[in-house]
């Protein structure tokens, strides 16, 4: 194999395991930017997962080329409308965080797998997906020498579209009003509120666009890489999407790049196998390989990472 | 209302009745017959001396990823990796059991049950050591070595413990088996073991230990405030380490007590064991105190143990079980309007200030 | 007379079955500085705060140029042009002095983006006119306690208040840094803005307000016009009755060094923060340490008290050295230490009064037998504690984080005091606590000077250290800048001092 069909390989490999990651971590990202902590976020993908499955499978015909992307949207959509009781009760009702969070962990495996038992004759799995978000090869771009091979060749366009978010993520954080005020009552809600910021809907739409972000990496998890809803789509997926955001460091372009890592990571089980030399290592090293360098790094580079100050904390309006 | 109820009871009990409140709902909405179910439920769980077995013996492992949980919880660390710190318990403790059986049994089962508190212990106290020197968050140190203990123990067994096209350790001995006729006896065949008394003791002993002992007063401190526990001349590296440490040992006894008395031998598996995320919570139900534990997993082990009826009498997914336990835990996640709703009777409302830790500082 | 800007009528404020505020009235009129005296817990702040929309009236009304309004949040507040300048700022560290001060109102520029040049340019512009001298683009985590105090008053004209309230503005300030505070009140009262001031420092209000509203127990008990009345008379008003001033010191034997620092280094977050410093403390004596805060006043303690490393120098106590030691082993050679932050350091909030009071000791015999707590004599040496140092609780068994400020304070002093410690240091082991409870803690610490027992203070408020103080050292930046005797010395000196200005005095040749 030569070595742009290596790097198309692995950045391709890579880009399809990132993509649900990076939507996901900047979920966590708006989340805890706005000072709610958001460790429900596997719970989000799982309904992102569930809920597009099944609209693509009942719609595919009626929607034709467009229905993997639409059931990627509506993946979002019920995420986001999960993420409600997370908000209500981190917001409005003052749980623990994490408490909350757990729940939705343990809730959503559980409420998904339930519908999916009576919607398909009590199988808990749903069939094969025919039409996902798989990997395409973009016309004309991918006739340039050599970058038009690594890039734009069996390329997965979602993960490019994640990429353009997660920029889209970090202007509206760190250039516009909204976001401005999204990280001011993550800092200081006290101080906020004097300004007259209304710190329960910030937090609100922090946890909402949360939701939004994980449904979104739920779905292109069930799209693009298992292709079917079950228990095991979504394995730990949105605890490392956790881990990406805390790595880097709450903000978007950060989460990214320590997405695209983990998918790096991920994707080397798979790819071990194309490069020379590695192909005669134990695949068991691939495979913990992941986890030991996030370990590493983390200690070896980032020690204490500080996220926003006033995250975890419930913010009680005296009146 | 006349009935006296200890004000730390409230807030379970209600969470319960509100959590079956809520499956019942469920079940009404999807048509299904909620008081058929639940019957069979507490039938399948309590229905006979042998469902009594199964739900206790069942109970072993959620108490002790529960207190596990608590432990490190009081010191004010997540401790997300009981799932891994069970997984690693139990392969010590089968690795022991096979790899030493010429030992004679009392013998054999003492050093598997340590073997794999300990392999439990050391792999969480990675975590305590990453964190009390480097700062590393809990969090994401104790999710990574979960899946490093999920590939390393898939490993270990096929290639070393399994034979070959096998995915299964071969059984241990019976002499290493925690198993008893006393115990089958008495509950018609169940799989009921020794282990169960041990972690009942167990739970007396970290009662003990938080309330007591100068220790858990220091791991109690350090857990609230950092920063008043140094300026008191506490150890806090030490006890954050310490803390980490007996929250795996707890784990990785669960596992090696499942391991020696439940399974009695080890196989690949393709996800991380759900115990370790149930004992979380177990221990939330309760508040992390080491004797509510008893009751909350006895509950969370009878909805288990009896969910598995709920579809062998009706076509109602058991999956409705665990939407039950989620929704428990979400009326105790929102305990504030529980209190609020009850304190209403009341005259004078206390005021309470509410300050979570952030995941990931 | 001119216009009457803001009128308060019959306000009361419940919290529950407390009257925070009962029945309160007071008037402020265009250009003018009131000021609102009355000492902590009168319900001042809260007073403010419904004026500031962040509280809603119990019952009462408030009138804006005349006409009655309802403020009901902070929006409202600042509608009818009032900005609060909060005791405890309203900054957010991590961001910078601009977006600190267009948060909430940001000007939007092709309708999504902040156009921050725009917003710099009006800052800029402002901060000429009122001599402000702001850094727009620092982090605020960054800038002095005075330049963040500029930003709040900036964050207020920024959004064009006519009407300021100030909440304690100059409990953190040097007095230089007071003097220029009080320029700016002259300034923006001459360009036709109305000022509110909270306070209980007497001095200011003789010096800037035009009038002054005197608080107490949540009531008014007097308006008066600050032109002939006395500092006297009104120090009686606000607490009810006449306060001592001065401790009773009797002669003891100061001969014995307890603590002898010298060239002493510390450095945190790799900048160095104490600097070369020299200092020694005898018995029966009170050494105090005067500065601003941020002069390395904490690390010079912490380094003592074994919280921080030390980079350079030697901390001997009682002859033996203790550097980088654990804090145990200092706790152990007889120093007793009540911290600055008692919430966040002196006390485990959520634990009982007799496990915070037995928290030097818990892991000692008698309270511990091989690891196991005895609680029945910890329980017993709470109570006594609680009855020796009057502290006001009804059991040993409540959690700490119940009990007042005060008492809270009382606790801390009571533990540390009860160890019978050879040196005693003490940081700012006042603040934010009533005047009886300022009064019983000065007196305790002075007793223990009395007894021959070595103390090191630590205040930044300059009445408590030259009360106290047998010697006062001053810190700038890190280094000793000048020894004094307080009974030679006015604030005036010690406020030059303390802003970096090296005095050579009589009384540091006398020391020598």
């Amino acid at each position: 194999m030569n070595l742009s069909t290596t790097l198309m390989t692995i950045l391709s490999t890579t880009l399809v395991y990132a993509a649900p990651l990076i939507f996901t971590s900047l979920g966590g990202t708006f989340s805890e930017r706005s000072g709610i902590v958001n460790v429900g976020l596997e719970g989000m993908m799982v309904v992102g997962a569930f809920s597009s499955s099944i609209f693509t499978l009942s719609f595919a015909n009626a929607l034709g080329d467009a229905a993997p992307w639409v059931s990627f949207l509506v993946g979002g959509a019920f995420g986001c409308l999960f993420s409600v009781l997370h908000a209500v009760a981190t917001v409005s009702f003052r749980a623990d965080h994490i408490i909350s969070g757990t729940v939705l962990n343990m809730l959503a495996p559980a409420l998904c797998v339930f519908l999916t038992r009576i919607f398909y004759d009590g199988k808990g799995q749903t069939p094969e997906i025919s039409q996902g978000l798989g990997t395409v090869t973009v016309p004309g771009l991918s006739k340039i020498p050599f970058i038009g091979k690594v890039f734009f060749t069996q390329t997965s366009m979602v993960a490019w579209a994640a990429i353009v978010v997660a920029i889209v993520c970090w202007y509206v954080l760190y250039r516009t009003g909204f976001g401005l005020r999204l990280r001011s009552v993550g800092e200081n809600p006290a101080a906020a509120d004097t300004l007259g910021i209304n710190v329960y809907r910030y937090r609100y739409l922090g946890v909402l666009i949360s939701g939004f972000l994980g449904g979104l990496g739920g779905a292109v998890m069930a799209q693009s890489i298992t292709l079917s809803f079950s228990i095991s789509t979504i394995s730990g997926q949105g605890f490392m999407a956790l881990a990406a955001m805390i790595f880097g460091k709450w903000n978007p372009l950060g989460a990214m790049g320590a997405a695209v890592f983990f998918g790096l990571a991920q994707s080397l089980p798979i790819i071990g196998a194309y490069i020379p030399g590695l192909s005669g290592i134990n695949s068991v090293w691939f495979q913990v390989a992941p986890y030991l360098i996030t370990i590493i790094v983390l200690v070896l580079f980032l020690g204490k990472s500080v996220g926003p100050a006033a995250d975890g904390e419930n913010y009680i309006k005296s009146k | 209302m006349k009935l006296k109820v200890k004000s730390s009871w409230v807030v379970p009990l209600v969470a319960i009745l509100a959590g079956f409140i809520v499956g019942a709902i469920i079940m009404l909405i999807f048509g299904y017959d909620p008081i058929q179910n639940y019957s069979s439920l507490f039938d399948g769980a309590f229905g006979g001396v042998y469902s009594i077995g199964e739900t206790l013996r069942n109970m072993t492992p959620l108490i002790l990823t529960a207190l596990g949980f608590a432990v490190a919880s009081k010191a004010g660390f997540f401790n997300i990796g009981g799932s891994g710190q069970y997984l690693m318990g139990w392969f010590g403790a089968i690795v022991v059991a096979l790899k030493f059986s010429f030992l004679p049994g009392w013998l054999l089962i003492i050093v598997s049950i340590l073997a794999g508190a300990l392999f439990g212990g050391i792999w969480s106290a990675i975590a305590g050591v990453l964190r009390a020197y480097f700062g590393t968050s809990e969090v994401i140190t104790t999710i990574m070595l979960n899946y490093i203990s999920l590939y390393f123990v898939n490993f270990a067994v096929k290639d070393w413990l399994a034979g070959k096209g096998s995915d299964s350790s071969p059984n241990i001995a019976a002499k290493a088996s925690l198993r008893g006729d006393f115990l089958e006896n008495l509950t018609a065949n169940s799989t009921l073991h020794w282990g169960f008394l041990i972690a009942i003791i167990i739970c007396f002993i970290i009662w003990f230990y938080f309330n007591r002992m100068k220790s858990g007063f220091e791991l109690r401190s350090v857990g609230i405030n950092e920063d008043a526990a140094r300026y008191a001349g506490m150890n806090v590296k030490k006890t954050i380490i310490m803390s980490m440490l007996i929250s795996g040992l707890l784990a990785g006894l669960g596992g090696a007590l499942d391991g020696l008395g439940n399974f009695q031998n080890i196989s690949v598996s393709n996800a991380l064991p759900q115990v370790g995320y149930d004992g979380m919570a177990v221990a939330l139900l309760v508040n992390y105190n080491p004797i509510g534990v008893i009751f909350s997993s006895l509950l969370f082990s009878a909805l288990q143990i009896g969910g598995m009826s709920i579809s062998v009498y009706s076509d109602t997914p058991t999956e409705i079980v665990s939407i039950v336990t989620a929704s428990i835990i979400f009326f105790v996640a929102i305990k504030y309007v529980i209190e609020l709703l009850t304190k209403r009777r009341k005259k004078n409302p206390q005021k309470t200030a509410v300050k979570n830790e952030g995941a990931g500082e | 007379m001119t216009e009457t800007v803001v009128e308060m009528r019959h306000i009361t404020k419940k919290f529950g079955e407390f009257k925070a505020n009962d029945d309160i009235s007071l008037s402020l009129h265009q250009g003018e500085i009131l000021a609102l005296l009355g000492e902590n817990g009168a319900g001042k702040s809260t007073l403010m705060g419904m004026l500031s929309g962040l509280l809603e009236t119990t019952s009462g009304e408030i009138l804006i140029n005349g006409r009655e309004v309802k403020m009901k949040n902070p929006r409202d507040a600042k509608h009818y042009g009032i900005g609060m300048v909060h005791q405890h700022f309203m900054l957010i560290p991590a961001f910078t002095v601009l977006e600190n001060i267009i948060l909430g109102d940001e000007p939007i520029k092709g309708g999504v983006r902040i156009d921050y040049a725009g917003a710099e340019k009006k800052i800029q512009e402002l901060s000429d006119r009122y001599q402000l001298d702001i850094d727009v683009h620092a982090k605020v985590r960054d800038i002095t306690v005075g330049m963040q105090q500029r930003v709040e008053i900036m964050k207020a004209l920024y959004r064009e208040a006519n009407i300021f309230i100030f909440d304690e503005p100059t409990a953190a300030l040097t007095p230089q840094e007071i003097e220029q505070l009080m320029k700016i009140f002259r300034a923006l009262a001459d360009e036709g803005k109305s000022i509110i001031f909270i306070t209980h420092k007497l001095k200011e209000i003789k010096e800037a307000a035009d009038r002054c509203v005197v608080i107490r127990s949540g009531r008014v008990i007097d308006t008066v016009q600050i032109e002939g009345v006395s500092e006297e008379r009104l120090a009686e008003m606000m607490v009810g009755r006449k306060l001592r001033n001065t401790v009773e010191k009797k002669v003891v034997d100061q001969k014995q060094v307890v603590l002898d620092v010298q060239q002493l280094n510390v450095e945190k977050n790799s900048r160095l923060m104490v600097k070369n410093l020299s200092l020694q403390v005898h018995t029966g004596e009170i050494v105090g340490v005067a500065g601003v805060d941020g002069n390395g006043q904490s690390e010079l303690i912490d380094a003592i008290t074994g919280m921080q490393k030390i980079k350079s120098g030697s901390v001997e106590i009682m002859g033996k050295h203790y550097e980088n030691k654990p804090v145990r082993s200092i706790t152990e050679a007889g120093v007793g230490y009540i911290p600055e932050d008692r919430q966040t350091v002196g006390l485990i909030l959520p634990l009982s009064l007799a496990e915070n009071l037995s928290l030097k000791n818990y892991y000692q015999k008698p309270a511990n037998k091989s690891g196991v707590l005895n609680y029945q004599y910890i329980n017993e040496h709470g109570r006594k504690l609680i009855k020796d140092f009057d502290i006001r609780s009804q059991s040993e068994q409540i959690s700490v984080g119940s009990l007042s400020g005060g008492n809270q304070q009382k606790v801390v002093v009571a533990r540390e005091i009860a160890s019978d410690p050879n040196l005693l240091i003490a940081a700012n082991p006042t603040r934010g606590v009533d005047v009886g409870a300022i009064e019983y803690i000065h007196e305790m610490i002075n007793q223990e000077r009395n007894s021959g027992k070595a103390i090191l203070l630590v205040s930044f408020e300059l009445d408590e250290i030259l009360k106290l103080s047998d010697r006062i050292v001053v810190m700038h930046e890190g280094e000793i800048v000048g020894e004094i005797d307080p009974k030679e010395t006015s604030s005036q000196e010690l406020g030059l001092m303390m802003a970096g200005k090296k005095v050579q005095t009589k009384t540091q040749e006398a020391a020598n």
